[in-house]
């Protein structure tokens, strides 16, 4: 059992998994599939600042906080105990294209030649680490949702609009993949 | 006096009853949490370069993954909505619809940008912090900064 938990999953298995959430979180307790909201929770909780958007009952909301830390310790476990990153094979072609740019080590979730603590004083990391991370809390709010909330959830509900904000995310993602983080890395 | 000290060994006796229920209401969304980062990690969403070879097309594994979890949940909803299924409390499952504005397009866009920047959705952020990837700490201070910012200059963005 466990070497089935450990080897790596073909995507046709972990993905419909991750589609069983919507199901599993409606039959907890009516709650729908949606991670971004918990970022707005924790300005509400703690700098609400008297801003409209921020003044509502954030206790009623208090799932979504258990809900995002239970990620992150079942990451810790897995990360630690039930996964293999070796196990993962990436394309030669965007390796090819990442050594260009002086990342080579591709045993961590980042790219932590770019993404590290020092790099934050470097022009390069600041603009992927404060810049992207602002980009994702503005961008996911102002669509009302990510690709949780949207994607999944609101596809599976067959939302034209989670529709309109799922090709929204892939267009800005394939032209900021393509022509432009390529400028960024090069810095 | 004494009736002061007893009154507020009684609050704090009820402030910790309320806490303690509310831990025990939400457990079971922290567990499903758990479960949920399992499969942010074992399904290779969480890594910075999957996304990379998404966004430049050059695999099929998030496309499968994101595809795959969506007709799930399609199916899922239909059941739900074919059978009248009810909440383990009994409560009748009710869906909010997403109601269109064009925040939804340039705020889609934004994150698109962000996405493809730190190759992470909120969802990974948060898995990629208990991978031990310990700077996306700050990316996540960014991002809570980021819809702090949205939330304070909503009313003038166009929607």
């Amino acid at each position: 059992m466990l070497e089935i938990i450990k080897q790596p999953w073909p995507w046709y298995v972990s993905g419909p998994l991750i589609g069983l959430m919507v199901p599993l979180l409606l039959l907890l307790g009516n709650k729908a599939f949606g991670i971004s909201s918990s970022l707005r929770h924790v300005c509400a909780a703690c700098f609400p600042a008297n801003i409209p958007f921020f003044k509502y009952n954030w206790k009623q909301e208090v799932w979504n906080l258990f809900f995002v830390a239970g990620i992150a310790i079942g990451a810790f476990i897995t990360w630690q105990w039930l996964f293999d990153y070796n196990s993962i094979h990436l394309n030669p072609k965007l390796l090819n294209e990442l050594n260009s740019y002086g990342i080579t080590d591709y045993k961590q979730v980042i790219p932590h030649e770019v993404v590290n603590w020092q790099g934050l004083f470097t022009l390069k990391g600041f603009v992927c680490i404060i810049g992207g991370g602002f980009l994702i809390g503005f961008g996911t709010r102002y669509a009302g949702g990510c690709t949780s909330g949207h994607a999944i959830s609101g596809l599976s509900n067959l939302q034209w609009p989670s529709l309109v904000a799922t090709i929204s995310f892939m267009t800005g993602g394939f032209v900021v993949a393509n022509f432009i983080l390529p400028v960024i890395l090069k810095i | 006096m004494e009736n002061t000290v007893a009154y507020n060994t009684k609050e704090t006796t009820r402030n910790a009853t309320q806490a303690t229920s509310t831990v025990v209401i939400n457990l079971k969304f922290l567990l499903a949490g758990i479960f949920f980062g399992f499969l942010l990690i074992k399904s290779e969403v969480i890594s910075w370069f999957r996304i990379q070879e998404m966004f430049r097309f050059q695999s099929f594994h998030m496309f499968g993954i994101i595809g795959s979890a969506i007709m799930v949940g399609m199916i899922s909803i239909f059941l739900i909505k074919k059978f009248n299924l009810k909440t383990i409390n009994g409560e009748p499952i009710a869906i909010a619809p997403k109601k269109f504005n064009k925040g939804m397009i340039y705020g889609g866009l934004l994150f698109g940008f962000g996405w493809a920047i730190t190759g992470a959705c909120p969802g990974p952020l948060f898995a990629q912090i208990g991978s031990g990837a310990t700077v996306v700490m700050i990316t996540l201070l960014s991002a809570i900064a980021g819809t702090w910012t949205y939330g304070r200059f909503r009313e003038k963005l166009p929607h």
